[in-house]
Protein backbone atom coordinates (compact mmCIF):
# COMPACT_ATOMS: atom_id res chain seq x y z
CA UNK A 1 0.00 0.00 0.00
CA UNK A 2 1.70 3.25 -0.88
CA UNK A 3 0.62 6.14 1.04
CA UNK A 4 1.13 8.53 -2.12
CA UNK A 5 -1.27 11.61 -2.13
CA UNK A 6 -3.09 10.27 0.11
CA UNK A 7 -1.97 13.29 3.00
CA UNK A 8 -1.38 16.75 2.67
CA UNK A 9 0.23 19.55 5.27
CA UNK A 10 -2.52 21.75 5.79
CA UNK A 11 -1.13 23.93 8.69
CA UNK A 12 2.24 25.89 9.50
CA UNK A 13 3.42 27.77 12.11
CA UNK A 14 6.76 29.34 13.78
CA UNK A 15 8.06 31.31 16.58
CA UNK A 16 10.22 34.35 16.25
CA UNK A 17 13.94 32.60 15.89
CA UNK A 18 15.97 34.69 18.42
CA UNK A 19 19.41 34.52 20.58
CA UNK A 20 17.91 34.63 23.77
CA UNK A 21 14.02 33.39 24.48
CA UNK A 22 13.82 34.06 27.70
CA UNK A 23 10.73 30.77 26.76
CA UNK A 24 10.64 27.23 27.59
CA UNK A 25 10.89 24.80 25.21
CA UNK A 26 7.27 23.47 25.47
CA UNK A 27 6.06 27.19 25.54
CA UNK A 28 7.68 28.26 22.55
CA UNK A 29 6.25 24.41 20.87
CA UNK A 30 2.80 25.30 21.74
CA UNK A 31 2.61 28.65 20.43
CA UNK A 32 4.44 27.22 16.64
CA UNK A 33 1.76 24.86 17.63
CA UNK A 34 -1.50 26.89 18.13
CA UNK A 35 -0.29 28.88 14.70
CA UNK A 36 -0.04 25.67 12.38
CA UNK A 37 -3.14 24.20 13.55
CA UNK A 38 -4.84 27.58 13.18
CA UNK A 39 -3.58 28.01 10.00
CA UNK A 40 -5.05 24.43 9.13
CA UNK A 41 -8.48 26.28 9.93
CA UNK A 42 -8.75 23.58 12.73
CA UNK A 43 -9.05 23.97 16.36
CA UNK A 44 -6.84 21.86 18.73
CA UNK A 45 -8.96 19.09 19.47
CA UNK A 46 -9.32 18.02 15.82
CA UNK A 47 -5.45 16.41 15.91
CA UNK A 48 -5.60 13.35 17.19
CA UNK A 49 -2.27 12.36 16.40
CA UNK A 50 1.24 13.95 17.58
CA UNK A 51 4.92 13.01 17.20
CA UNK A 52 7.05 15.47 19.48
CA UNK A 53 10.55 16.28 18.62
CA UNK A 54 13.20 13.18 20.47
CA UNK A 55 13.54 15.57 23.93
CA UNK A 56 12.41 18.51 25.46
CA UNK A 57 8.69 17.23 25.79
CA UNK A 58 6.19 14.29 25.04
CA UNK A 59 2.95 13.90 23.45
CA UNK A 60 0.94 13.35 26.99
CA UNK A 61 2.57 16.38 27.75
CA UNK A 62 1.48 18.52 24.23
CA UNK A 63 -1.73 16.78 24.34
CA UNK A 64 -2.52 17.98 27.89
CA UNK A 65 -2.17 22.07 26.76
CA UNK A 66 -3.50 21.56 23.65
CA UNK A 67 -6.70 19.98 24.91
CA UNK A 68 -6.16 16.53 22.83
CA UNK A 69 -8.38 14.12 25.20
CA UNK A 70 -8.55 11.46 22.06
CA UNK A 71 -4.62 10.78 21.05
CA UNK A 72 -4.60 8.06 19.29
CA UNK A 73 -1.61 8.13 17.51
CA UNK A 74 1.56 9.18 19.27
CA UNK A 75 5.15 8.07 17.76
CA UNK A 76 8.89 9.86 18.92
CA UNK A 77 11.61 9.32 16.24
CA UNK A 78 14.76 9.30 17.49
CA UNK A 79 17.17 10.40 14.44
CA UNK A 80 18.60 13.45 15.66
CA UNK A 81 18.10 16.71 13.30
CA UNK A 82 16.49 14.46 10.57
CA UNK A 83 13.49 13.62 13.18
CA UNK A 84 11.23 16.38 12.60
CA UNK A 85 11.27 15.75 8.67
CA UNK A 86 11.35 11.94 9.02
CA UNK A 87 8.15 12.35 11.13
CA UNK A 88 6.39 13.55 8.47
CA UNK A 89 6.48 10.05 6.51
CA UNK A 90 5.21 8.56 10.33
CA UNK A 91 2.30 10.46 10.04
CA UNK A 92 1.31 10.16 6.34
CA UNK A 93 1.40 6.35 6.75
CA UNK A 94 -0.44 6.85 10.17
CA UNK A 95 -3.58 8.32 8.16
CA UNK A 96 -2.85 6.98 5.17
CA UNK A 97 -3.75 3.40 7.04
CA UNK A 98 -6.62 4.60 9.25
CA UNK A 99 -4.97 5.03 12.80
CA UNK A 100 -5.40 8.56 13.19
CA UNK A 101 -6.99 11.65 11.22
CA UNK A 102 -4.61 14.79 11.71
CA UNK A 103 -1.29 14.60 12.90
CA UNK A 104 0.63 17.21 14.85
CA UNK A 105 4.53 17.65 14.11
CA UNK A 106 7.11 20.28 16.28
CA UNK A 107 10.21 21.18 17.13
CA UNK A 108 11.29 23.70 19.63
CA UNK A 109 14.24 24.30 21.77
CA UNK A 110 16.76 26.88 23.04
CA UNK A 111 19.72 26.11 20.68
CA UNK A 112 21.24 29.14 21.28
CA UNK A 113 20.55 29.60 25.47
CA UNK A 114 20.95 26.46 26.65
CA UNK A 115 24.34 25.87 25.37
CA UNK A 116 25.00 29.51 27.46
CA UNK A 117 23.97 28.91 30.76
CA UNK A 118 23.89 31.12 33.40
CA UNK A 119 25.97 30.18 36.59
CA UNK A 120 23.44 29.11 39.25
CA UNK A 121 20.93 28.46 36.59
CA UNK A 122 19.22 24.66 37.08
CA UNK A 123 19.50 22.55 34.00
CA UNK A 124 16.52 22.73 31.65
CA UNK A 125 15.47 19.83 29.14
CA UNK A 126 17.25 17.95 27.01
CA UNK A 127 17.26 16.24 23.67
CA UNK A 128 17.61 12.55 23.60
CA UNK A 129 20.47 11.79 21.65
CA UNK A 130 20.94 8.60 23.49
CA UNK A 131 22.07 6.66 20.71
CA UNK A 132 25.48 7.90 20.29
CA UNK A 133 26.72 8.23 23.22
CA UNK A 134 28.48 4.69 23.46
CA UNK A 135 30.91 5.92 20.57
CA UNK A 136 31.46 9.48 21.13
CA UNK A 137 31.95 9.21 25.04
CA UNK A 138 33.70 5.87 24.83
CA UNK A 139 35.94 6.32 21.78
CA UNK A 140 35.88 9.64 20.07
CA UNK A 141 35.90 11.92 23.08
CA UNK A 142 39.62 11.25 24.89
CA UNK A 143 40.48 11.91 21.41
CA UNK A 144 39.06 15.30 21.67
CA UNK A 145 36.24 14.72 19.23
CA UNK A 146 32.74 15.56 20.94
CA UNK A 147 31.14 17.33 18.43
CA UNK A 148 29.54 17.27 15.17
CA UNK A 149 31.44 20.24 13.31
CA UNK A 150 34.43 17.61 14.17
CA UNK A 151 32.94 13.82 13.64
CA UNK A 152 31.23 15.36 10.22
CA UNK A 153 34.56 16.78 8.86
CA UNK A 154 36.01 13.18 9.14
CA UNK A 155 33.93 12.55 6.25
CA UNK A 156 34.57 16.37 4.60
CA UNK A 157 38.40 15.89 5.33
CA UNK A 158 38.04 12.27 3.60
CA UNK A 159 36.01 13.55 0.48
CA UNK A 160 38.19 16.70 0.31
CA UNK A 161 41.19 14.83 -0.19
CA UNK A 162 39.92 11.92 -2.49
CA UNK A 163 37.98 14.19 -5.21
CA UNK A 164 40.24 17.55 -4.95
CA UNK A 165 36.90 19.25 -3.68
CA UNK A 166 37.70 22.92 -4.20
CA UNK A 167 36.64 25.25 -1.29
CA UNK A 168 34.41 27.35 -3.81
CA UNK A 169 32.18 23.88 -3.53
CA UNK A 170 30.69 24.85 -0.28
CA UNK A 171 31.43 28.48 -0.59
CA UNK A 172 28.41 28.20 -2.76
CA UNK A 173 26.50 26.71 -0.31
CA UNK A 174 27.14 29.35 2.05
CA UNK A 175 26.79 32.22 -0.09
CA UNK A 176 23.54 31.01 -1.46
CA UNK A 177 21.90 30.51 1.75
CA UNK A 178 22.80 34.05 3.00
CA UNK A 179 21.45 35.56 -0.09
CA UNK A 180 17.89 34.29 0.08
CA UNK A 181 18.38 34.74 4.19
CA UNK A 182 18.58 38.85 2.83
CA UNK A 183 14.65 38.17 1.27
CA UNK A 184 13.23 36.59 4.42
CA UNK A 185 12.24 38.68 7.20
CA UNK A 186 12.25 36.12 9.81
CA UNK A 187 16.16 35.27 8.92
CA UNK A 188 18.27 36.10 11.67
CA UNK A 189 21.20 36.89 9.53
CA UNK A 190 18.82 39.27 7.02
CA UNK A 191 21.21 42.30 6.03
CA UNK A 192 24.39 40.78 7.02
CA UNK A 193 26.47 40.80 3.57
CA UNK A 194 28.62 37.49 2.97
CA UNK A 195 30.78 37.22 -0.28
CA UNK A 196 32.91 34.09 -1.04
CA UNK A 197 35.77 36.34 -0.13
CA UNK A 198 34.26 36.89 3.31
CA UNK A 199 33.81 32.68 3.42
CA UNK A 200 37.15 32.25 2.48
CA UNK A 201 38.59 34.34 5.13
CA UNK A 202 36.35 33.01 8.01
CA UNK A 203 38.03 30.92 10.96
CA UNK A 204 38.91 27.06 10.96
CA UNK A 205 36.22 25.61 13.57
CA UNK A 206 37.44 22.05 12.25
CA UNK A 207 39.46 21.32 9.07
CA UNK A 208 37.98 21.44 6.64
CA UNK A 209 34.79 23.67 8.17
CA UNK A 210 35.34 26.65 8.55
CA UNK A 211 33.41 28.89 10.87
CA UNK A 212 30.65 29.71 7.78
CA UNK A 213 30.45 25.83 6.87
CA UNK A 214 28.72 26.13 10.74
CA UNK A 215 24.84 27.08 11.00
CA UNK A 216 22.82 29.11 13.00
CA UNK A 217 22.39 28.18 16.92
CA UNK A 218 18.80 30.00 17.89
CA UNK A 219 15.87 29.41 20.49
CA UNK A 220 12.43 28.86 18.48
CA UNK A 221 9.79 26.69 17.56
CA UNK A 222 8.06 25.50 14.41
CA UNK A 223 5.22 23.16 13.67
CA UNK A 224 3.15 21.57 10.74
CA UNK A 225 -0.42 19.89 10.74
CA UNK A 226 -0.62 17.00 8.26
CA UNK A 227 -3.96 15.71 7.18
CA UNK A 228 -5.83 13.03 5.31
CA UNK A 229 -6.56 14.58 1.45
CA UNK A 230 -10.54 14.68 1.38
CA UNK A 231 -10.42 16.69 4.78
CA UNK A 232 -7.52 18.63 3.04
CA UNK A 233 -9.75 19.66 0.57
CA UNK A 234 -11.73 21.66 2.73
CA UNK A 235 -9.15 24.03 4.70
CA UNK A 236 -8.57 27.48 4.12
CA UNK A 237 -5.22 27.26 2.51
CA UNK A 238 -4.24 25.23 -0.90
CA UNK A 239 -2.95 21.78 0.07
CA UNK A 240 0.42 20.35 -0.31
CA UNK A 241 0.36 16.89 -1.13
CA UNK A 242 2.84 14.31 0.35
CA UNK A 243 3.98 12.35 -2.52
CA UNK A 244 7.05 10.14 -1.69
CA UNK A 245 8.88 9.97 1.70
CA UNK A 246 11.44 8.01 3.77
CA UNK A 247 14.01 7.32 6.07
CA UNK A 248 17.28 5.74 5.82
CA UNK A 249 20.72 5.02 8.00
CA UNK A 250 23.98 4.30 7.21
CA UNK A 251 25.85 1.32 8.35
CA UNK A 252 26.46 0.67 10.70
CA UNK A 253 24.30 3.79 12.38
CA UNK A 254 25.72 4.39 15.47
CA UNK A 255 29.63 4.66 14.42
CA UNK A 256 30.57 7.07 12.27
CA UNK A 257 34.48 6.04 11.99
CA UNK A 258 34.23 2.66 10.88
CA UNK A 259 31.52 2.87 7.55
CA UNK A 260 32.52 0.69 4.44
CA UNK A 261 32.05 3.57 2.34
CA UNK A 262 31.53 6.46 4.38
CA UNK A 263 29.50 8.29 1.93
CA UNK A 264 27.16 6.02 1.64
CA UNK A 265 24.64 8.21 3.92
CA UNK A 266 21.23 8.23 5.70
CA UNK A 267 19.92 9.53 2.20
CA UNK A 268 21.79 6.83 -0.13
CA UNK A 269 19.26 4.54 0.89
CA UNK A 270 16.33 6.86 1.88
CA UNK A 271 16.14 8.57 -1.55
CA UNK A 272 15.36 5.71 -4.23
CA UNK A 273 12.44 4.45 -2.28
CA UNK A 274 11.18 8.13 -2.05
CA UNK A 275 11.57 8.35 -5.49
CA UNK A 276 9.66 5.50 -6.63
CA UNK A 277 6.79 6.26 -4.47
CA UNK A 278 6.54 9.69 -5.58
CA UNK A 279 6.87 8.31 -9.31
CA UNK A 280 9.49 11.03 -10.19
CA UNK A 281 13.07 11.53 -10.82
CA UNK A 282 15.22 13.50 -8.80
CA UNK A 283 16.20 16.06 -11.58
CA UNK A 284 12.24 16.97 -11.60
CA UNK A 285 12.18 19.20 -8.33
CA UNK A 286 11.72 22.84 -8.63
CA UNK A 287 13.12 23.36 -5.46
CA UNK A 288 15.65 22.73 -2.85
CA UNK A 289 15.35 22.50 1.03
CA UNK A 290 18.08 20.75 2.29
CA UNK A 291 19.35 19.83 5.96
CA UNK A 292 21.98 22.50 6.22
CA UNK A 293 23.92 22.14 9.95
CA UNK A 294 26.89 22.28 7.61
CA UNK A 295 27.66 22.81 3.61
CA UNK A 296 29.90 19.75 3.60
CA UNK A 297 26.63 17.84 4.60
CA UNK A 298 24.71 19.60 2.15
CA UNK A 299 27.38 18.12 -0.13
CA UNK A 300 27.13 14.51 0.92
CA UNK A 301 23.68 14.78 0.54
CA UNK A 302 23.67 16.68 -2.73
CA UNK A 303 26.02 13.60 -3.68
CA UNK A 304 24.26 10.53 -2.27
CA UNK A 305 20.65 12.19 -3.64
CA UNK A 306 22.61 11.96 -7.33
CA UNK A 307 21.44 15.62 -7.95
CA UNK A 308 24.95 15.55 -9.28
CA UNK A 309 27.68 12.58 -9.21
CA UNK A 310 30.15 12.11 -5.88
CA UNK A 311 32.90 14.70 -5.92
CA UNK A 312 30.97 16.61 -8.48
CA UNK A 313 29.40 19.19 -6.36
CA UNK A 314 31.58 22.25 -7.23
CA UNK A 315 29.85 21.96 -11.22
CA UNK A 316 26.52 21.65 -8.99
CA UNK A 317 26.28 24.74 -7.00
CA UNK A 318 28.69 26.87 -9.70
CA UNK A 319 27.13 29.81 -11.76
CA UNK A 320 24.16 30.17 -9.43
CA UNK A 321 22.97 27.41 -10.16
CA UNK A 322 21.37 26.74 -5.95
CA UNK A 323 20.15 30.27 -5.58
CA UNK A 324 17.48 31.73 -6.94
CA UNK A 325 16.76 31.85 -10.67
CA UNK A 326 18.71 28.99 -11.14
CA UNK A 327 17.47 25.43 -11.92
CA UNK A 328 17.67 24.18 -7.98
CA UNK A 329 17.11 27.11 -6.03
CA UNK A 330 18.30 25.67 -2.78
CA UNK A 331 17.19 26.62 1.35
CA UNK A 332 14.77 30.08 -0.50
CA UNK A 333 14.36 31.32 3.38
CA UNK A 334 18.27 30.92 4.24
CA UNK A 335 18.41 27.28 5.84
CA UNK A 336 19.90 26.25 8.94
CA UNK A 337 22.90 28.55 7.79
CA UNK A 338 21.53 31.93 7.73
CA UNK A 339 17.66 32.15 8.62
CA UNK A 340 17.56 29.54 12.11
CA UNK A 341 18.22 26.44 13.49
CA UNK A 342 15.01 24.28 14.37
CA UNK A 343 16.18 21.00 13.46
CA UNK A 344 14.75 21.54 10.03
CA UNK A 345 11.23 21.99 10.43
CA UNK A 346 11.67 25.18 8.82
CA UNK A 347 12.87 23.70 5.59
CA UNK A 348 9.60 22.17 5.77
CA UNK A 349 7.36 25.32 6.48
CA UNK A 350 8.84 27.02 3.84
CA UNK A 351 8.51 24.21 0.79
CA UNK A 352 4.92 24.37 1.93
CA UNK A 353 4.77 28.18 1.40
CA UNK A 354 6.94 28.21 -1.99
CA UNK A 355 3.88 25.60 -2.81
CA UNK A 356 0.99 27.31 -1.74
CA UNK A 357 2.83 30.57 -3.51
CA UNK A 358 3.18 32.43 -0.63
CA UNK A 359 7.08 32.91 -0.23
CA UNK A 360 7.03 36.59 -1.38
CA UNK A 361 10.07 37.63 -2.46
CA UNK A 362 11.91 34.45 -2.32
CA UNK A 363 9.37 32.56 -4.62
CA UNK A 364 10.17 30.02 -6.73
CA UNK A 365 8.04 31.22 -9.97
CA UNK A 366 5.59 28.02 -10.86
CA UNK A 367 6.83 26.04 -8.25
CA UNK A 368 4.81 22.82 -8.05
CA UNK A 369 7.48 20.09 -6.98
CA UNK A 370 9.67 20.73 -4.49
CA UNK A 371 12.15 18.38 -2.03
CA UNK A 372 12.91 18.51 1.98
CA UNK A 373 15.37 16.21 3.79
CA UNK A 374 16.56 15.66 7.45
CA UNK A 375 20.20 14.92 8.57
CA UNK A 376 21.10 13.97 12.07
CA UNK A 377 22.80 11.37 14.36
CA UNK A 378 25.90 10.69 12.56
CA UNK A 379 24.41 10.82 9.32
CA UNK A 380 20.74 9.16 9.41
CA UNK A 381 18.03 10.86 6.80
CA UNK A 382 15.16 11.52 5.83
CA UNK A 383 13.53 12.74 2.23
CA UNK A 384 10.15 14.10 1.38
CA UNK A 385 8.67 15.05 -2.09
CA UNK A 386 5.83 17.42 -1.85
CA UNK A 387 3.63 18.88 -4.54
CA UNK A 388 0.86 21.49 -4.72
CA UNK B 1 36.98 23.18 48.58
CA UNK B 2 39.41 24.03 45.85
CA UNK B 3 38.75 27.21 44.18
CA UNK B 4 39.33 25.67 40.56
CA UNK B 5 39.60 22.16 40.13
CA UNK B 6 42.04 21.38 37.03
CA UNK B 7 40.34 20.56 33.66
CA UNK B 8 41.29 16.60 33.41
CA UNK B 9 41.42 14.69 29.77
CA UNK B 10 38.78 13.36 29.00
CA UNK B 11 38.96 9.34 29.80
CA UNK B 12 36.92 6.58 27.74
CA UNK B 13 33.34 6.05 29.23
CA UNK B 14 31.94 2.89 28.77
CA UNK B 15 28.57 1.77 28.78
CA UNK B 16 29.37 -2.24 28.63
CA UNK B 17 31.89 -4.35 29.95
CA UNK B 18 33.33 -5.60 26.44
CA UNK B 19 33.99 -1.46 26.33
CA UNK B 20 36.06 -1.78 29.64
CA UNK B 21 38.24 -5.05 28.43
CA UNK B 22 39.01 -3.20 25.23
CA UNK B 23 40.19 -0.53 26.79
CA UNK B 24 41.75 -2.37 30.10
CA UNK B 25 44.11 -4.70 27.33
CA UNK B 26 45.49 -1.45 26.38
CA UNK B 27 47.42 -1.91 29.36
CA UNK B 28 49.40 -5.01 28.34
CA UNK B 29 50.41 -2.62 25.58
CA UNK B 30 48.93 -4.46 22.28
CA UNK B 31 46.43 -3.35 20.83
CA UNK B 32 43.59 -5.90 20.78
CA UNK B 33 39.91 -6.07 18.77
CA UNK B 34 37.58 -8.22 18.84
CA UNK B 35 38.00 -11.47 16.63
CA UNK B 36 34.43 -13.99 15.35
CA UNK B 37 35.40 -17.65 16.47
CA UNK B 38 32.97 -18.59 13.87
CA UNK B 39 34.46 -16.51 10.47
CA UNK B 40 37.42 -15.12 11.76
CA UNK B 41 35.82 -11.36 11.08
CA UNK B 42 37.43 -8.58 12.91
CA UNK B 43 35.35 -6.06 14.69
CA UNK B 44 35.22 -2.66 16.15
CA UNK B 45 33.78 -1.32 17.92
CA UNK B 46 33.00 -3.86 20.48
CA UNK B 47 29.68 -5.79 19.83
CA UNK B 48 27.88 -8.69 21.01
CA UNK B 49 27.55 -10.96 18.07
CA UNK B 50 29.30 -11.19 14.43
CA UNK B 51 27.44 -9.41 11.83
CA UNK B 52 28.83 -11.36 9.31
CA UNK B 53 27.81 -14.90 10.02
CA UNK B 54 25.70 -14.10 12.99
CA UNK B 55 28.06 -15.84 15.49
CA UNK B 56 28.01 -14.68 19.22
CA UNK B 57 31.48 -16.28 20.35
CA UNK B 58 34.47 -14.35 19.81
CA UNK B 59 37.87 -13.46 21.00
CA UNK B 60 40.10 -10.45 22.13
CA UNK B 61 42.61 -11.22 19.84
CA UNK B 62 45.87 -8.94 19.47
CA UNK B 63 46.26 -6.53 15.88
CA UNK B 64 49.78 -6.41 14.16
CA UNK B 65 49.14 -2.72 15.69
CA UNK B 66 49.75 -1.13 12.02
CA UNK B 67 47.59 0.40 9.94
CA UNK B 68 47.52 3.42 7.30
CA UNK B 69 45.90 7.04 7.90
CA UNK B 70 41.88 7.09 6.43
CA UNK B 71 40.94 10.60 7.95
CA UNK B 72 41.32 13.34 10.15
CA UNK B 73 40.03 16.85 11.18
CA UNK B 74 42.58 19.57 12.61
CA UNK B 75 40.40 21.03 15.48
CA UNK B 76 41.01 24.80 16.10
CA UNK B 77 38.17 25.43 18.13
CA UNK B 78 38.13 23.04 21.26
CA UNK B 79 34.31 21.62 21.98
CA UNK B 80 35.77 20.99 25.49
CA UNK B 81 37.69 22.46 28.27
CA UNK B 82 40.15 19.93 28.26
CA UNK B 83 41.59 20.39 25.60
CA UNK B 84 41.50 24.47 25.19
CA UNK B 85 45.42 24.50 25.53
CA UNK B 86 46.00 22.07 23.11
CA UNK B 87 44.57 23.42 19.78
CA UNK B 88 45.65 23.22 16.75
CA UNK B 89 45.42 19.04 17.43
CA UNK B 90 44.19 16.43 14.96
CA UNK B 91 42.09 13.93 15.61
CA UNK B 92 42.39 10.81 13.14
CA UNK B 93 40.96 8.09 11.94
CA UNK B 94 43.22 4.55 11.47
CA UNK B 95 42.36 1.49 9.05
CA UNK B 96 44.32 -1.15 10.96
CA UNK B 97 45.92 -3.97 8.48
CA UNK B 98 43.03 -6.40 10.19
CA UNK B 99 40.40 -3.86 8.54
CA UNK B 100 38.93 -2.50 11.46
CA UNK B 101 38.97 1.26 11.51
CA UNK B 102 39.99 3.31 15.06
CA UNK B 103 39.60 6.83 16.15
CA UNK B 104 42.83 7.98 17.75
CA UNK B 105 45.53 10.89 17.42
CA UNK B 106 49.36 10.87 16.24
CA UNK B 107 50.74 13.68 17.87
CA UNK B 108 54.42 13.74 16.78
CA UNK B 109 53.31 14.01 13.26
CA UNK B 110 53.14 17.76 12.10
CA UNK B 111 49.83 18.62 10.76
CA UNK B 112 50.83 19.92 7.85
CA UNK B 113 52.13 16.85 6.79
CA UNK B 114 48.80 14.93 7.08
CA UNK B 115 47.56 13.27 4.19
CA UNK B 116 45.81 10.41 3.30
CA UNK B 117 47.59 6.44 3.40
CA UNK B 118 50.50 7.31 5.56
CA UNK B 119 51.63 4.08 7.79
CA UNK B 120 51.26 4.15 11.20
CA UNK B 121 51.82 2.04 13.88
CA UNK B 122 50.52 2.06 17.90
CA UNK B 123 51.57 3.23 20.73
CA UNK B 124 50.42 3.67 24.24
CA UNK B 125 50.90 6.35 26.86
CA UNK B 126 48.99 6.33 30.67
CA UNK B 127 46.30 9.00 30.47
CA UNK B 128 45.48 8.34 34.10
CA UNK B 129 47.07 6.28 36.80
CA UNK B 130 44.37 3.20 35.36
CA UNK B 131 44.10 4.28 31.69
CA UNK B 132 46.55 3.57 29.43
CA UNK B 133 45.18 5.02 26.08
CA UNK B 134 46.69 3.79 22.02
CA UNK B 135 48.45 6.43 20.12
CA UNK B 136 49.90 5.94 16.96
CA UNK B 137 52.85 7.18 15.22
CA UNK B 138 54.17 7.22 11.95
CA UNK B 139 56.44 4.50 10.31
CA UNK B 140 59.80 5.76 8.89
Amino acid sequence: MSFKDKTAIVGIGETDYVKGSGRSEVDMMLEASRKAIADAGMKPSDIDGIIPPPGYTYSEELAANLGVEDLRYAATINMGGASPNAAIQHAAIAIASGVCNSVLITLGWNGYTAMRPKPGQPPGRSAGIAVLNNAIQGFYLPYGVSAPVQMYSWLAMRHKQMYNTPDEATGHIAVACRKHAHLNESAFMRGREMTMDDYLASRWVSEPMRLFDCCLETDGAAAVVITRADIAKDTPNKPVYIMGAAEGHPYPADDIATRPDPFRIGLSFATPKALEIADIKIHDVDFLQIYDCFTYVVMLQMEAMGLCERGETYDFVKDGNIELGGHYPLNTHGGLLSQAHVWGLNHTTEAVRQLRGTAGASQVKDAELGLVTGWGDLGDGSIVILRN
Amino acid sequence: MSIIDPIELPVPYSVDEINREFWKLCSTHILHFQQCKGCGHWRHLPRYMCSKCGSPDWHWAPSSGKGVIFSWTTVHQPMHPAFGGKTPYASIIVEMEEGVRIVSQAPDLPIEDLKLDIPVEVYFEARTEDVTLPFFRVIE
